[in-house]
Order: structure tokens, then C-alpha cells, then sequence
């Protein structure tokens, strides 16, 4: 029997789950609910329990040095309940968020339903110390995304979305797994802890079968985090999805990513055990390529784009890029501290990004819902008719280029001096010339929205006040987190630390 | 906490204005930023500063919160002024009221978001003068693009998304290689300093602790990283060659945004290059006197003539900027108490007269709709008050005796001719001196084709006498800039007071 105070840190885990189950309940006994107000209200007080949850745990060290639960198949630490605050959050302002959008849809308790089960994933994710949790969380969290991004049957690009995202995800699921599979076969464990005690024999005795699971873990992981070469799934997926969907994904989803792929290659695969042998894989060397690849090619692409929520999928891309830094960065050149700097630089940028990546891809769905158009152009002039969500816009996209208008500018700030610390400059240098690039194209929208004036008179008839409130507050965070990054950034850098302890 | 409640008052403002409706705008807007104009004033009064801020003075007001720790440095938020900011913090809430007096005739559409924006864009300003800590200092310094971009974009002339996106461009590439720049002096010194704080760095650096980074030794990484900082400073100014934003910036701004680009956002310029290269590192600025003096001749000269060059009373006063901030930078690589002090001096003056210049072609431009010398003539029949004004600033412009000009470049000149520092200091001085004849000359040729002579006016508009609400910040500006021109010392003495630790400082240059 485990002692209480450990179910108390499962208890954001928790809040996601009962927050679901009660959608079940709903959905059983009234199936065509139209009660919008009821669901929305279940799952995003779901979702700001599991946030706040969370956070004071954070913040008040309960979790410090981390707790592990299930025989350390689960271990809750500073980082897993960072990540849980981002779900957390990002899950709140998404739920929030859809209550206009899919006013008119069926199947709307399905749909928070999803959302959350797919957070209940993440979270897991976040803990998980052993490889088979690892999978089967990632499983978790990935079913129910395929189902909601092609939540809108009658549209076929949002099916076709869907079809394609689950296609590759199934692809790098298998890969995954397979890698999982080699990486037993050489260590004998899946328990992280374990594989990291046997990670110097196993890549001295079968380098070939060891290096080749760590690759194709690295791989699965690439996938999911959208990250080039793994990346082409990305803005189909995230074009087709509905708009408050595709802010799940390329936020909390990506998040969940990252903080799988920290963990496991930070704690069982520890870079000075394998490295030095022959035939190893040096992973940090991978990432480092990833990195550069990432953010380059997402930033390019992103700048060519005609429409804007393919551009925002492919800076979403870009800001892959930035946050691989953190596990780039790791080459042991600049000591500890430097590394616990970096590491928590991305998780801090993953947190600063899930209020600014949400609320940037929820004005998409504001637009969506006005039915004004996608492209560059249907933006113009957009300022006249909504100027409040538009300063909102606005600081989301400022914030994404790191102007110092919001918290991306210290996050990114972290990241780049982070990587100067650790030895690698030039990675620092390939991102910030990215980040300049992106203001170009970041401003061509809020250069559309403000200083063009529309082709043709458009009749925007109503404001929805859900939609509105969840840009406004993902606006408010995104300011407030350029000075209240102080909260959080002593914790997430402790939270590296101690993940790089192991 | 007076700066907290200044950036905070502007803030909420700003806020408040934005979602007002339009007809309420301009009013609460004005009665907004009528409060860090007075608590900027009693700010001034209660001063009791003494010495450099970043050099271990005595800073005025000062607050300090740890904020955020990177790796072996922190970064505090840390505000205080000193003589050399407090001025500029006057002169930004006094700009920044006028400046929206000036509003209300020619903006009449989306109000409240021009409002708005500009008292962000005070809030702003009012950071970038009291930031003591360079990350805190450089927010700011990013957050003043954003309001200006807007203002020139949306509200500006013909040709204004164009403007407003050079503008962006030009300054904002410039920030990133002063950031460079900055941090290669941070990371040089190493474990010196603990912070990213500019006084901590200033007095790091003054006392010889940079060391080498990667293949660069100490001497070479200080003029490279006086060379970036420089060029990010130099954009902002902005001095020859790098200044072709000005113009067309200046040109499609509308007026109250012509009066805060020109008041106050050029002085960050001149300021940050005060703070940064010559109070941090007055070696290199020695080193590099002869280069820096010639571009400041030559912005002088060349901004005085291109303005001579133009028929757009707009474009006249604009580049006469050019030529004015020239002066500024003379002052500074003189490197003497006179010429340091009289180079912030200037900016004061600068501020006021290029203000209350570009409001009175604002208000010519209401009445007359066209900006053309060419096009008009004997306006002061019809507009005396305007009209004299006008004259007012011009000579104010060219450094009559008793206005805030005269003073700023006499000290300007006096400093530079005594300069140790700058080789062939009086050659350098005697040929920007020069620069006050072309001045003379276009302001008086303007004058004499547009304010006088028989009337005509080549538009179908009726010329009508300015109402009260435009000239009133019109005769506020020519008062202050006379009360500074005849007792200077209502900032000199606190000026000098601040300027004088970076001269001393800098020993036997």
C-alpha cells in the first residue's frame, strides 16, 4: 500500500481522469447532450484542478528529488508536474476555446471526452519511468487525438487529416516500440533506472542491437514531437484538425513529447556511458543534428506559406527546433549547472509556448468561426472589426519571434545562452538567426490584420464570448510570464537538476 | 516605486483607453497622462540623486527585486535615476501630453487604439530611461518598437506600411547586434560579474576586468564589442549612413507620432550610447574618437544639407535631426564635462524644439492640407500665432541666445573645442560649427517662402486661425524651451552632476 501523500501526487493525473469519467456519466445518460455550458464546464474544471494541482506541488517542493510509484513504473518529480501544469493549462484554454466552435457539431461530450483522456495520457507520460509506460501513456494519448482530429466527418480535409495522422503515428508507434523491444533485448530492463545500470555494458557487448533501439526510440520520438525528418505529418495534420484541436497537438501533444524524450535519454541513457564505446550511438551528437534541421526547415517553410495556419504549423515546427537545444546541449562540456540551465530552458520554453502556441492557433479558430478565410490576405484589415482579440494575436505572435513583449523572449533567452554555456555557440547562432527570420513572417500577419484594410466589407455578426476569453487569458499569461517566468524557472531548472542526477 | 507607478499609471491607461469607445478616447487619454506628468514634475523636485547611476552614485528612486537566475548570472529588476535620466523621464511625460494634444484634430479614426498605443508607448520609454538592469532595460527598449510600428502603419501617410516596416526592420536588426554585442562584454568578463546589471558591468569593466573570449583577447573583444554596440546605437540616432529610415519614418508618421519619434525615441539612441560605449568603455571610445567625430561631422553637415535639399516642411524638419543628433555625438566623443553634459543637455533641448516643430507643421498641414514650401505663402496673415511659433522654434533650432538650442550647443561647442580626447578637436569642432549656417539657411529660407510674403495657397481649403487645443501645446513647448535657454541649470546641474563621474572615471585619457 502506498502512502497517501503519493496518491496526493497522482492527484492531477486523477483530476483528468475523473473529470472524463464524469463525461462518461453525462454522455450515458443524456447521449445527444446539447448542454455545451455543462461539458465544457466538466472538462475545463477538470483541466484548471489538474493545472493548480499541479502547480502548488510544484512550487511548494512536495515531489522534490522525486517519488517513485508502482515498483518506479511511475516517478512524479518536478518535471513531471511542470509538464502536468502545462497539460493542464493548455487542456483548460483548448476546452474552454471549443465551446463555440462546436456549437453546432454532434457527439460534443465525445469530443471533451477525447480532449481529456488525451491529457490523462500526457500526464502519464510525463511520469513515466519505465518504457512500457512509456508506450502504452504515448498510446494513451495518441488514440484519442486521431478520433478528434477528424472530429469533423463532413469535411474532408479534417478525415483526411485524420487518416494520415493516425497512419504515421501507427508507423512511429511500431518503430518505437521495435526500439523499446531492441533496447530490452540488450539491457534486460525497461525500467529506466535499470536500463541506465546496464546502458555501458549493453552498448560495449551489442552495440549493433543497443545503438539501433536507441535509434529508432530516438525516431519515435522525432514523430511525435513533429521534428524534421519525422515532421511531414505535422501541418496536414494540424491544417485539417479543427483549429482548437490542432492547439492541442502542436502544444500539449509536442510538450508530451519532449518530456518523454528528456527523461528517457537523460536518465537511461546516459551520454558519457555509451558514447565512448565504438559502435554507440553519441544521441546528443542526433540532436544536435535534429536541432538545426528543425529549425531551419520549419522556419523556411514557415516563411513561404500563403495560408496562416500551415504557417503556424510549420513555426510550430521551428519551435521543435528551439526546444531539441535542451537535449542538444547536454555535451557534458559545461559542467552541471549549465546542463540543469539548459534542460529547464526547455521545459520553461514548452511552458511559455503552450499559452502562446494555444492562443495563436485559437484566434485560427476565432477566424475559422467567423468563416473569414485562411490565407494571408483574408487577415486584412481584421483590427476594425475585433481590436481586443487582435492585441491578443498579437502578443502571441510577437512573443513566438522572442520580441520582448511576452515570456517567449526570456524562454528563448534560456535556450540560447544556455547552448553558448554549453559549448555549442553555434547552435545558439543557427537559432537566433531563425528567430530573426521568423519575425518576418510573423509580422505578415499582424502587418494584415493592422495596417491593410480588407478587400471586401465582411459582416462579423457575433462574438463569442468562450473563444474570446480563452485568447484573452492565453494574452494575460503570455504577458505575465516575461516577469512571472521568476516563479517557475527556479523550479524547472531544479527539476532538470534533479532528472539529470537521476 | 515613483517609476513602478509612472510605467504602471501608463499601462493601465493604455489599457483602459484601448477598450474605451472612441469619443471618450482623447479625453481620457489626456487626463490619463496628465498623472506621470505631475508625478514625473514632483519626481524632479524631490530629487535627490547624486552622482553617475552606473558608475556608484546615489540613484533617486531606486527599486530592486531579485527577478531570474541564468546559470552564474542573474538578472534583477532594478530601475533608479540618476541626472542624465531623469531629464529624459520629464521630457518623455511631457512630450508624451502634449503629443496627444497635438491628437486631436488630425486623428480621427480609431481613436482609441492610437491612444492607446501611445501611452504604451510612454510606459515604454519611461522603462528604457529607468532600467538599470540590461534584460529589464532591453525589454523595454523592444517594447518601444512595437507602438511605434503601429502608429506609423496604421495612421501614416501615403506610403506608410512601407515606413513602418523599414522602421521595424532597420531598429530591430540593430538591437540584435547590440545584444551581441553586450553579451560578448558579459561573457568576456566571466566570473567578474554575477549579473546582467549595468552597474555592476560599467564598473567591471572600467576596472580592467574583461577578459579573453574564445580566440579573442580582452583589447580586441572590447572595440569589436564597442563597434556592435555602437552600430545598434548609431540606427537609432540616427547618424549617417545608417539613418535613411528617419526620413521616411518622419514623413508618413502622423504628427503626435513625428513628436515622440523625434522627442524622445531618437534620444534612447544617444542615451544608450552614453550609458553603454562611452560610460562603459571609454578607452575604446578614445580609440576610436577620430571615426566617431567624422561621423558625427559628417551627420551634421550632410543632414543639414540634405534638408536644405528639401520643399516638404516635413521632410526639412526631419532631417534636420539627422544634423541636430550629430551634435550629440560630438559632445560625447569629446569626452569632456562640457561636451558629455552638453551632449545630454541637447538631448533635452532637441526634444522639445524638433516637438514643437513638427506640431507646428502638423497644425500648418491640418489647416492648409499640403506640407509644400512651394505651395503656400504669406501663412502668417492668416495663422500669426502658428506662425510664430513656428519662427520661435526655428530660431530655437538655430541656437539664439536664450532658447534651449543656444545653450545646449554652446556647451556642445565649448566641450568639443577643449577635448583631449578627439585629435584636432577645434578642426572638428569648427566645421560642425558650421552646420548652425545651413541650418540658419533652410530654416530661414522655409520661413521666409511659406510664414510670409503676400498670401497664397494653392488648395481649396479656407485658412482658418488654429484652435485652442493645438496651439496650446505649441506655446507650452516654446515657454519650456525658453525657460531652459535662460536657465539652463534646471537640468544642467543635475546633468553635470551624472556626467561628471564618467569623465573623471575615465582617468588620464
Amino acid at each position: 500500500m502506498e502512502h497517501l501523500s503519493n496518491w496526493l501526487l497522482l492527484s492531477p493525473v486523477g483530476a483528468f481522469v475523473l473529470a472524463a469519467l464524469a463525461l462518461f456519466v453525462v454522455d450515458a445518460i443524456d447521449p445527444d447532450s446539447t448542454h455545451q455550458g455543462v461539458l465544457a464546464a466538466i472538462a475545463t474544471g477538470g483541466s484548471v484542478v489538474a493545472m493548480a494541482i499541479s502547480g502548488i506541488l510544484l512550487l511548494s517542493g512536495a515531489a522534490e528529488g522525486g517519488v517513485e510509484l508502482f515498483q518506479g513504473q511511475l516517478v512524479v518529480d518536478g518535471m513531471s508536474l511542470l509538464f502536468t501544469f502545462i497539460f493542464g493549462s493548455v487542456t483548460a484554454l483548448v476546452t474552454l476555446g471549443s465551446i463555440d466552435y462546436i456549437r453546432d457539431l454532434a457527439h460534443q461530450a465525445e469530443y471533451y471526452l477525447l480532449v481529456l483522456l488525451a491529457a490523462t495520457g500526457m500526464s502519464i507520460m510525463a511520469s513515466a519511468n519505465s518504457l512500457a509506460v512509456v508506450f502504452v501513456s504515448l498510446e494513451l494519448a495518441s488514440l484519442p487525438s486521431y478520433a478528434l482530429v477528424a472530429y469533423l466527418k463532413h469535411n474532408r480535409g479534417s478525415v483526411e487529416a485524420g487518416l494520415k495522422y493516425f497512419l504515421i503515428g501507427a508507423l512511429s508507434s511500431s518503430i518505437l516500440v521495435y526500439g523499446i523491444s531492441l533496447v530490452y533485448a540488450s539491457t534486460g530492463s525497461l525500467l529506466l533506472p535499470d536500463v541506465a545500470a546496464a546502458a555501458g555494458t549493453a552498448a560495449a557487448d551489442y552495440p549493433g542491437v543497443f545503438g539501433i533501439g536507441v535509434l529508432m526510440i530516438l525516431a519515435g520520438f522525432a514523430y511525435k514531437t513533429a521534428s524534421v525528418p519525422f515532421h511531414f505529418w505535422a501541418p496536414d495534420a494540424y491544417e485539417g484538425a479543427p483549429a482548437p484541436i490542432a492547439a492541442f497537438l502542436s502544444s500539449a501533444s509536442k510538450a508530451a513529447g519532449f518530456v518523454v524524450a528528456f527523461r528517457v535519454f537523460v536518465v537511461a541513457f546516459p551520454i558519457d556511458a555509451i558514447a565512448g564505446e565504438v559502435y554507440a550511438i553519441d544521441w546528443v551528437l542526433a540532436f544536435q543534428i535534429l536541432a538545426v534541421l528543425t529549425m531551419t526547415v520549419g522556419n523556411f517553410a514557415a516563411a513561404t506559406q500563403e495560408n496562416v495556419k500551415r504557417m503556424l504549423a510549420y513555426s510550430s515546427i521551428g519551435h521543435a527546433g528551439y526546444v531539441l537545444i535542451a537535449l542538444a546541449a547536454l555535451t557534458g562540456i559545461g559542467g552541471p549547472g549549465t546542463e540543469a540551465t539548459v534542460l529547464g530552458a526547455g521545459m520553461i520554453h514548452l511552458l511559455v509556448y503552450g499559452f502562446m502556441n494555444t492562443g495563436a492557433f485559437l484566434f485560427i479558430a476565432l477566424v475559422e468561426y467567423w468563416d473569414v478565410g485562411r490565407t494571408f490576405r483574408d487577415y486584412n484589415g481584421l483590427a476594425k472589426e475585433a481590436p481586443l482579440a487582435c492585441v491578443a494575436m498579437t502578443v502571441f505572435l510577437f512573443s513566438l519571434a522572442g520580441l520582448p513583449v511576452g515570456g517567449g523572449f526570456i524562454s528563448k533567452y534560456y535556450l540560447f545562452a544556455g547552448a553558448v554555456g554549453a559549448g555549442v555557440w553555434w547552435l545558439a547562432l543557427v537559432g537566433a538567426v531563425n528567430s530573426a527570420l521568423s519575425l518576418f513572417y510573423y509580422s505578415r500577419v499582424i502587418k494584415a490584420m493592422w495596417l491593410e484594410e480588407a478587400d471586401e466589407p465582411r459582416e462579423i455578426e457575433s462574438y463569442p464570448t468562450a473563444l474570446y476569453a480563452a485568447i484573452l487569458i492565453a494574452a494575460v499569461m503570455t504577458v505575465a510570464l516575461l516577469p512571472g517566468l521568476a516563479v517557475f524557472d527556479t523550479a524547472a531548472f531544479d527539476a532538470a537538476a534533479a532528472v539529470l542526477q537521476g | 516605486m515613483y517609476i513602478e507607478a509612472l510605467i504602471a499609471l501608463c499601462l493601465l491607461g493604455a489599457v483602459g483607453v484601448f477598450v474605451a469607445p472612441n469619443r471618450y478616447a482623447k479625453k481620457l487619454a489626456f487626463g490619463v497622462s496628465l498623472v506621470p506628468l505631475v508625478i514625473s514634475l514632483y519626481m524632479y523636485a524631490a530629487f535627490d540623486g547624486s552622482g553617475n547611476a552606473l558608475l556608484g552614485g546615489d540613484i533617486a528612486y531606486e527599486t530592486f527585486f531579485e527577478w531570474l537566475e541564468l546559470g552564474p548570472y542573474a538578472v534583477n529588476y532594478h530601475m533608479g535615476l540618476d541626472g542624465i535620466s531623469l531629464p529624459l523621464v520629464v521630457l518623455s511625460t511631457v512630450l508624451t501630453t502634449l503629443a496627444i494634444l497635438s491628437a486631436w484634430t488630425p486623428i480621427d479614426e480609431r481613436q482609441s487604439q492610437f491612444y492607446g498605443l501611445m501611452l504604451f508607448m510612454e510606459a515604454s520609454l519611461i522603462g528604457v530611461f529607468g532600467a538599470l538592469d540590461f534584460i529589464l532595460w532591453f525589454v523595454f527598449w523592444e517594447a518601444v518598437l512595437v507602438p511605434m510600428y503601429f502608429l506609423i502603419g496604421v495612421w501614416g501617410g501615403p506610403r506608410r506600411k512601407y515606413a513602418a516596416i523599414k522602421f521595424f526592420v532597420y531598429t530591430n536588426i540593430a538591437s540584435l547586434v547590440m545584444f551581441v554585442g553586450y553579451f560578448a562584454l558579459l561573457f568576456g568578463l566571466g566570473g567578474a560579474v554575477s549579473t546582467t546589471g549595468l552597474p555592476a558591468v560599467a564598473q567591471a569593466l572600467r576596472a580592467g576586468q574583461l577578459g579573453a573570449l574564445g580566440p579573442l583577447g580582452p583589447e580586441t573583444l572590447a572595440l569589436l564589442a564597442f563597434i556592435a554596440m555602437f552600430i545598434g546605437f548609431a540606427v537609432k540616432v540616427p547618424v549617417v549612413p545608417v539613418h535613411t529610415w528617419l526620413p521616411d519614418a518622419h514623413v508618413e508618421a502622423p504628427t503626435p507620432a513625428s513628436v515622440m519619434l523625434a522627442g524622445v525615441l531618437l534620444k534612447m539612441g544617444t542615451y544608450a550610447l552614453l550609458r553603454f560605449n562611452f560610460t562603459m568603455l571609454p578607452e575604446q571610445a578614445a580609440t576610436l574618437a577620430v571615426p566617431i567625430a567624422a561621423i558625427a561631422v559628417i551627420s551634421i553637415i550632410y543632414g543639414a544639407l540634405l534638408a536644405l535639399a528639401q520643399s516638404d516642411l516635413k521632410r526639412i524638419v526631419a532631417y534636420s535631426s539627422v544634423s541636430s543628433m550629430g551634435y550629440v555625438i560630438l559632445g560625447l566623443v569629446a569626452y569632456t564635462v562640457y561636451g558629455v553634459g552638453g551632449a545630454t543637455f541637447q538631448m533635452i533641448a532637441h526634444g522639445l524644439i524638433s516637438g514643437l516643430l513638427f506640431m507646428t507643421v502638423g497644425v500648418i498641414y491640418n489647416t492648409t492640407h499640403t506640407r509644400m514650401v512651394g505651395d503656400m505663402s504669406g501663412i502668417a496673415d492668416k495663422m500669426p500665432v502658428t506662425s510664430g511659433v513656428f519662427v520661435a522654434g526655428a530660431f530655437g533650432y538655430m541656437g539664439l541666445p536664450l532658447m534651449a538650442g543656444f545653450a545646449a550647443e554652446l556647451f556642445i561647442f565649448l566641450g568639443a573645442f577643449e577635448s583631449t580626447v578627439l585629435p584636432s578637436a577645434p578642426l572638428f569642432t569648427a566645421v560642425a560649427m558650421f552646420g548652425i549656417v545651413i541650418v540658419a539657411g533652410y530654416l530661414l529660407w522655409a520661413m521666409q517662402r511659406s510664414l510670409f510674403g503676400p498670401f497664397r495657397l494653392e488648395t481649396d481649403y479656407e485658412i482658418t486661425r488654429a484652435p485652442v487645443h493645438d496651439v496650446v501645446p505649441l506655446v507650452t513647448l516654446v515657454l519650456l524651451i525658453i525657460a531652459l535657454g535662460t536657465a539652463p541649470d534646471i537640468f544642467f546641474e543635475m546633468i553635470r552632476d551624472a556626467t561628471i563621474d564618467v569623465i573623471e572615471f575615465g582617468g588620464d585619457l
